[in-house]
């Protein structure tokens, strides 16, 4: 059978399930099981109105619970084991194995890295267009050309930038527009920049700036949208100037909005995957955890290391999840 | 109000001027790859796509002069045009390897053995000699030459229409649309009931559901992958759509849920306690009242399913790609062109527009609501 066909039988069905589950379950509910009339009517609606919730969050509590709370408790387990000694429990042996490889740490200094430039970059750059383009005439043109590589997946941008990136032998023209503009500005030698070692990471950095930027921006110009006028007009007549305005006045108020910025986009760094896989592939010490585990798991098959390597991800993603979950608490009091 | 005090005319020039660099920095790479696209594979290797918006200044490879002969006052004469199908203009020219630009247009080389050659700025050549040049090799012209900008579809036609190109976009294409589509609807029906649920209707342990869906929201995607790839081997679907839905499903609920919950905790709660009041069921409130309201919602989480599916690259490989590569996604195609035809830009500039193209579209259609999605999502 053709996918698409599959595809649309897939859509239909699974449409038709859905809508026949919560309605057939609601009407069971309702004129089966606890009919509102009859003796115990009162009784009887209490009773389906205790369960109601429970028959709508079924499936998702479902899909969740299988696809995101057990492989967190499988890939944990399986951490733990060997599989090519018939999944034989091992204690900690794939992490001290996995500690003892120089190609862990490489990817752990780099993720280190990636973890401060890109988040950093980012909301600098986002907050920056977010003021720039607060009260232009043109502004929200401009927000939503910086905006768009949003919607580009990892990796086309991986092949956008990789024609920036590009060098070809020196004498010839440059078709890769830094080179170009790194002869142009008296360079000599064109360089393969992605070969580079350690500095190469920043050019696959940039990439990931560069898409993160207008998501910065979007959320920090609704912020300084929502400042209070009054604090700024108050600034204008003690004189402060544009900068202490922006620094002193709107920067403190916005603070929590660029600490949530700040923490969205650490958890997208953390996942990078794409990008490092397009471009380098972990090659010339472009290495992260993300890739690093990939190779384990796919290249190498080896599930134990790959696990371990999850869970270190993991692990780095937990203050975050924490800090996530507490704030949600608080607002829900 | 910045114009009311504290403004100065160059403070706003500054502004706009860096406004307009940080939008062409951030243009620009995109754009550098649109023009490929559209560029012929030598014009591509043969200057920056900047170059290709001005006038376009080649060394063309050598040309052997060739035409018919005909007598012409003693002198046998051979003329013709060197570019018959292009009109580039001749800027210089020359007749051997060493000098190929040692002549300007109109101006006439002097040959051994008495050959003559003219070439005009139209690239027309002229070539006389003393004896019939019948059967001997004729002299071979070189020639820089400067053409309008030009353009082509036919990297379009190659990695889309042409069924013979085994690394075409086509099939991907259809198969990527196949993952995504299905994907995305599916989650948005089952979280909206759980999102209902969560924020209208009372029962223990709520808050903790809460709670738990947005510490979902960060659980990496790298986790699940082994575990649930072993259980999609144990339970029969093994590798391919129906697991990439299902996985796809699965990895946005908790977004989805998110963002509806928060969205409809902030419907007001006179509509919900009338409609109640009434004598409607959670169910027809739900169906009636919640879900039509909610629409801003849904399309929100519905742009970013869309684009995320899309773009993905990780689930694809894991759930759904096997080794006969007949389920292969855009985003694989694009990885695997970069490893093979590293250097054939023509088809790498092609095959990722072909591939953002779709998600450029719905991002300038439906901006509104992703940039609502990403409020409510994020700024709390």
């Amino acid at each position: 059978m053709h996918p698409a066909f599959l595809g649309i039988a897939t859509i239909f069905f699974g449409v038709v399930a859905c809508l026949g589950y919560f309605w057939g379950a609601n009407w069971v509910l309702d004129k089966v099981i606890f009919p509102p009339r009859g003796p115990n009517a009162g009784r009887n609606i209490n009773r389906a109105n205790l369960i109601r919730p429970w028959v709508f969050l079924f499936p998702a509590l479902f899909a969740l619970t299988l696809y995101l709370v057990y492989p967190v408790i499988e890939t944990f387990r399986l951490s733990l084991t060997d599989r090519d000694a018939d999944n034989a429990f091992v204690g900690a042996a794939n992490y001290t194995q996995m500690l003892s490889e120089p190609k862990f740490w490489e990817a752990m200094r780099n993720n280190m890295l990636w973890l401060i430039v890109v988040p950093a970059l980012s909301t600098g750059f986002g907050l920056l267009a977010a003021q720039l383009t607060d009260r232009l005439s043109w502004g929200n043109i401009a927000k939503s050309l910086i905006f768009m590589p949003m919607a580009i997946s990892f990796v086309g941008a991986s092949v956008i930038w990789k024609l920036v990136y590009d060098a070809r032998p020196a004498g010839t023209d440059q078709i890769g527009i830094l080179n170009a503009l790194y002869i142009w500005f008296g360079g000599t030698e064109p360089n393969t920049w992605l070969t580079i070692p350690f500095w190469n990471n920043f050019f696959l950095m940039i990439v990931l700036v560069w898409i993160q930027t207008g998501f910065a921006m979007v959320i920090l110009s609704a912020a300084l949208r929502g400042i209070p006028e009054e604090t700024v007009e108050a600034a204008i007549v003690d004189g402060a100037n544009p900068f202490q305005i922006f620094f002193k006045i709107k920067v403190p108020q916005i603070k929590g909005t660029i600490l949530v910025v700040w923490t969205t986009i650490t958890i997208t760094v953390l996942k990078v995957f794409d990008i490092v896989f397009a471009m380098t592939n972990g090659q010339w010490e472009t290495q992260v955890l993300a890739n690093y585990m990939y190779d384990k798991m796919f290249r190498a098959n080896d599930w134990g290391v790959g696990s371990a390597s999850a869970m270190v991800i993991m692990l780095l993603v937990t203050p975050i999840l924490i800090w996530n979950v507490r704030n949600a608490r608080r607002e829900l009091r | 109000m910045d114009n009311i005090a504290g403004s100065k005319s160059g403070l706003s020039w500054a502004v706009n001027i860096s406004v307009v660099f940080l939008v062409v920095l951030w243009l620009l790479p995109t754009v550098g790859l649109l023009v490929s696209s559209f560029r012929t594979a030598d014009q591509i290797a043969s200057s920056g796509w900047w170059a290709s918006l001005g006038t376009q200044q080649l060394n063309n490879p050598a040309i052997r002069l060739s035409g018919e002969e005909r007598l012409e006052s003693g002198l046998f004469v051979i003329e013709g045009n060197l570019f018959p199908d292009t009109n580039p203009t001749v800027l210089a020219w020359g007749t051997s390897s060493r000098a190929t630009s040692a002549f300007g247009p109109g101006e006439t080389a002097e040959l051994s053995k008495g050959r003559t050659v003219t070439v005009d700025a139209e690239g027309r050549f002229r070539m006389t000699a003393q004896d019939s040049q019948q059967g001997k090799r004729l002299p071979r012209v070189f020639t820089s030459t400067s053409s309008p900008p030009e353009f082509t579809l036919d990297n379009y036609q190659l990695m889309l229409f042409d069924d013979s190109n085994l690394e075409g976009m086509a099939k991907a294409f259809f198969n990527t649309l196949t993952v995504t589509i299905p994907a995305t609807i599916i989650p948005i029906l089952i979280a909206a009931f759980a999102a209902y649920a969560l924020a209208w209707m009372d029962f223990p342990g709520r808050a903790l559901l809460v709670a738990m869906v947005v510490g979902l929201l960060v659980v990496p995607l790298q986790l699940a992958l082994i575990p649930l790839l072993k259980l999609h081997l144990g339970i029969g679907i093994g590798k391919g759509y129906l697991g990439v839905w299902l996985a796809h499903t699965g990895f946005g609920l908790p977004l989805a849920i998110y963002l509806l919950r928060n969205y409809m905790v902030g419907l007001p709660r006179d509509i919900i306690e009338n409609a109640k009041v009434d004598g409607a069921t959670d169910f027809q409130i739900f169906t009636k009242i919640i879900l039509p309201l909610s629409f801003p919602a849904l399309a929100s989480f519905a742009i970013f399913q869309f684009l995320w599916t899309w773009n993905d690259l990780l689930v694809a490989k894991v759930f759904l790609i096997d080794s006969t590569g007949s389920t292969t996604v855009m985003t694989n195609q694009i990885v695997e062109l970069l490893g093979t035809r590293g250097g054939n830009w023509e088809i790498l500039a092609t095959a990722a527009f072909v591939s953002i193209a779709v998600p450029l579209a719905v991002f300038f259609a439906m901006q509104k609501y992703l940039v609502r999605g990403l409020l409510a999502g994020s700024v709390k």
